[in-house]
């Protein structure tokens, strides 16, 4: 290793602390020049990616001045914040639900299935029961959780049951949970009152509607997603249960020999990470479509969720950033068509974020190491001597 | 390698048994067909469908084989695949069918590149890479389509015009009556298919399915299968490009150049994937659309798992699905007699069990029996939305139930940095 071998760096003239003590807990100084570090490799990856962008536009004869200028432009004018809102929605539920399943070092690829699942069912039992207004509301979304949880539950019993890796078994599940849904649908829960004209479950009843913010542009249910997000933040970063499951996702080794049982924490980190995804389609069976529909429900939110919980580096506020960042790229599609860009570049320069973004940050984390265990090689030489 | 030393007694063996196993099968089959009345089982119509829709799986499966024997796990077959079947339509499309197959190939090596300089040169995270991989397909050729297909006749953002030319089709003579100079060739396979005899005309169906009509990007796809297998398991070059996935470190110990080794085996593997997307749009069809790949890189994958990272096993895995899928296409009503199919085969698993005295085999070959028994005897019809899940579920119980027996490579998924062991 070229890095260890190269020579010490001259020690540093801040006031000495133990250098041990210094690498295991870092100070507050520390921690806030980590997070520093890290929004600005993230904005270097960003100015990367847009770059990485450009020249493709180029490449593919499109002016990339233009297209940036539009978006910038669009986004300047404000009138696009509600919609970017509204799109945000569904991906914080996404990329929240990947989240947990990677603070317990789980790759949950299954979030799509787990939410069109859930959106099935919620749609067709809330269409079923009779209740007052806010309990209604409040019953559908706890069984969209309970389906995004039950189906997440079968990924979760092969990992800990018959010890199949979780992404396998979640893609797989995907599909699976495609075949389910069309079957469950076409045969038993598909409302053919109108016909066979409308391709939906029945209509949600008035009480089991969720109100908007914003009339027609901003459903109430932003509100839940950012409820979850702080729930996830409370959860995860300032319980005891939440220390032990990242603990165990850090280490699953040395969290055991604390007591902390890794098969229970990745049954417990899949069932809630499926429950939260069971919430990702909610957005639109309680505000928009009211119903659930195999053209009404939107799909591919499981997966610009992973690129979401990615961008914002699993971090409860990295994931509203990342995700109003998304929510507001997707909102400018309209006006980059009009300016004669194909609006799919919008998805295409998401992508490339991502991978740039993952890179960079796989870069600097590399560097930090190194950093490190130069200044403590250093530092100990030093202590040493003296 | 123990293999290579023990090849030249156990292979002819090997392949005996293997023969006995398919005339098995097929005698199985007929048996069916016989009592059933179902003829399209073993017709030459099913099977040609079948090998059309077994080759775009098998190309995936083999991808994702030689991405995990170098250590990289390929979660972004099902992108490379996609950017096959855009740069295939296109080539095909503007300067006809072989120079779209070759576009093909270097579109999924495209992929491939992006997935090598993330995964090796940068470390990131396998599955994260595939993962965007895919995302970064779907929306590059939508890009792409708006940019080249819309406005030209027929295409669209979500398709390519239409192919004028396609990749010749032959039927090979004395087989399956193909000519020879402007001779017509007895077509023995055919007359015998006619026939419908016990056994011989299910030999007949079969072989003149696979032989007639054959396309010659079929016969390259599996020619495919050998090749790798000999590649890898044959060749000084195969030995380092799997011990690269076994155990890098001694791989480097001995001169072998892990970080070149590991690049070449995911573009071959994006090659194998791109092509994968280029029969789709040039030979089971003469255009690209959107969703044209429908999942196949990930049915690939899973032929891959319970083919056991081995070549033939993915071929079999794949002609499995690829059967399955065709004899859907070629006559629905006639799935159900596969549960008759299962059951005998089943029954016959069972009693060799019991003779091999191993009583949880027995039991568990004679429950399957019952149930496909039961299955065949009460179900009129199988829904189609829950048979496109076959795959998948097949699959999980492989996974579930046999997972002792596959052996992955050993470092497949683990990051490796040169000089690491040091």
């Amino acid at each position: 290793m070229t890095a260890l071998d190269s020579p010490p760096t001259a020690p540093d003239t801040s006031p000495s602390r133990n250098p041990l003590d210094r690498i295991l807990t870092p100070s507050r100084a520390t921690a806030l020049r980590t997070s520093g570090i890290t929004v600005a490799s993230s904005l270097v990856a960003i100015l990367i990616a847009l770059t990485i962008s450009a020249i493709l536009l180029a490449a593919t004869g499109k002016n990339p001045i233009d297209a940036y200028t539009t978006i910038i432009e669009t986004g300047a004018s404000g009138n696009k914040l509600l919609e970017m809102l509204k799109r945000a929605t569904p991906l914080i539920f996404s990329a929240t639900a990947v989240a947990i399943g990677f603070k317990m070092n789980i790759f949950n690829i299954g979030v799509e299935g787990q939410y069109l699942f859930a959106a099935l069912i919620a749609a067709e039992v809330g269409s079923r029961l009779d209740l007052p207004p806010i309990v209604h509301v409040a019953a559908i979304i706890a069984v969209a959780m309970l389906a995004g949880a039950a189906w997440a539950s079968i990924a979760a019993v092969l990992k800990v049951g018959k010890n199949v890796h979780e992404v396998i078994s979640t893609i797989m599940l995907n599909y699976i949970a495609l075949s389910v849904i069309q079957w469950l649908f076409e045969n038993f829960f598909r409302d053919d009152s109108d016909g066979g004209l409308n391709v939906k479950t029945t209509l949600l009843p008035d009480s089991g509607r969720m109100p908007d913010l914003v009339s027609g542009r901003l459903n109430a249910m932003f509100l839940v997603a950012l409820a979850t997000v702080i729930a996830f933040w409370v959860v995860v970063y300032r319980s005891r249960f939440g220390f032990r499951l990242r603990a165990s996702g850090f280490n699953a080794t040395a969290a055991a020999t604390a007591g902390i049982d890794a098969r229970r924490m990745t049954v417990t980190a899949l069932l809630l990470s499926g429950a939260v995804a069971g919430l990702v389609a909610m957005p639109s069976v309680l505000g928009e479509a009211f119903a659930y529909g195999p053209n009404a429900t939107p799909i591919q939110f499981g997966f610009a969720g992973i690129a979401v919980a990615l961008l914002g580096r699993n971090h409860p506020a990295g994931i509203v950033v990342a995700a109003m960042l998304f929510g507001f790229l997707d909102s400018t599609s309209a006006e980059l068509q009009l300016a004669q860009v194909p609006n799919s570049i919008v998805k295409v320069i998401q992508a490339v974020i991502v991978l740039t973004v993952v890179i960079v940050n796989e870069a600097t984390i590399r560097r930090l190491n190194i950093r490190t265990a130069e200044r403590a090689r250093a530092e100990l030489a030093t202590g040493g001597a003296s | 390698m123990t293999a290579t030393l023990a090849a030249p007694t156990a292979r002819l063996t090997r392949l005996q048994r293997l023969g006995l196993l398919a005339l098995t099968l097929t005698a199985v089959m007929s048996v069916t067909r016989l009592t059933t009345g179902y003829d399209n089982l073993t017709s030459s119509g099913t099977i040609g469908a079948a090998l059309r829709l077994t080759v775009p799986i098998l190309l995936a499966g083999l991808a994702g084989l030689w991405a995990e024997r170098v250590g990289i796990l390929n979660i972004g077959i099902e992108g490379m695949m996609i950017l096959g079947t855009w740069f295939g339509a296109y080539g095909a499309w503007q300067f006809g069918p072989w120079a779209g197959l070759a576009l093909a190939v270097l579109g999924g090596m495209l992929g491939g590149l992006i997935h090598a300089v993330a995964t090796i040169r940068f470390n990131i995270d396998q599955v994260i890479s595939g993962v965007v991989m895919n995302l970064f397909a779907f929306f590059g050729v939508r890009y792409l389509s708006e940019l080249v297909f819309v406005g030209q006749p027929q295409g669209g953002i979500s398709q390519s015009p239409p192919q004028s030319s396609a990749i010749p089709r032959i039927d090979i003579p004395f087989l399956a009556g193909g000519s020879i100079g402007g001779w017509q060739s007895p077509d023995v396979l055919g007359w015998l298919e006619e026939r419908g005899w016990f056994l011989l005309g299910d030999i007949g169906g079969v072989g003149k399915g696979l032989l007639a009509n054959l396309s010659l990007a079929s016969l390259i796809a599996v020619l495919l299968v050998p090749t790798s297998a000999w590649i890898l398991w044959r060749t000084t070059f195969g030995l380092r490009l799997r011990s690269s996935g076994e155990s890098p470190e001694s791989a480097e110990s001995l001169g072998v150049n892990v970080i070149a080794v590991r690049y070449l085996g995911v573009l071959i593997s994006g090659g194998f994937a791109g092509l994968g997307g280029g029969f789709l749009a040039i030979v089971s069809s003469s255009y690209y659309r959107q969703g044209q790949t429908a999942g196949r890189g990930f049915i690939g994958l899973a032929t891959m798992i319970f083919g056991n990272w081995r070549p033939s096993g993915v071929l079999a895995g794949a002609a499995v699905f690829g059967y399955s899928e065709g004899l859907k296409l070629v006559a629905g009503g006639s799935i159900t007699g596969l549960f008759l199919f299962i059951a005998i085969v089943a029954g016959l698993a069972a009693g060799v069990a019991a003779m091999l005295r191993s009583t949880r085999r027995t039991s568990v070959a004679a429950i399957v029996a019952g149930v496909a028994v039961l299955a065949f005897l009460t179900v009129d019809e199988v829904p189609e939305s829950l048979t496109q899940a076959l795959p998948y579920v097949v699959t999980l119980v492989v996974l579930a139930t046999a997972s002792q027996r596959l052996r992955p490579p050993a470092r497949a998924g683990v990051p490796y940095r040169p000089g690491g062991a040091h």
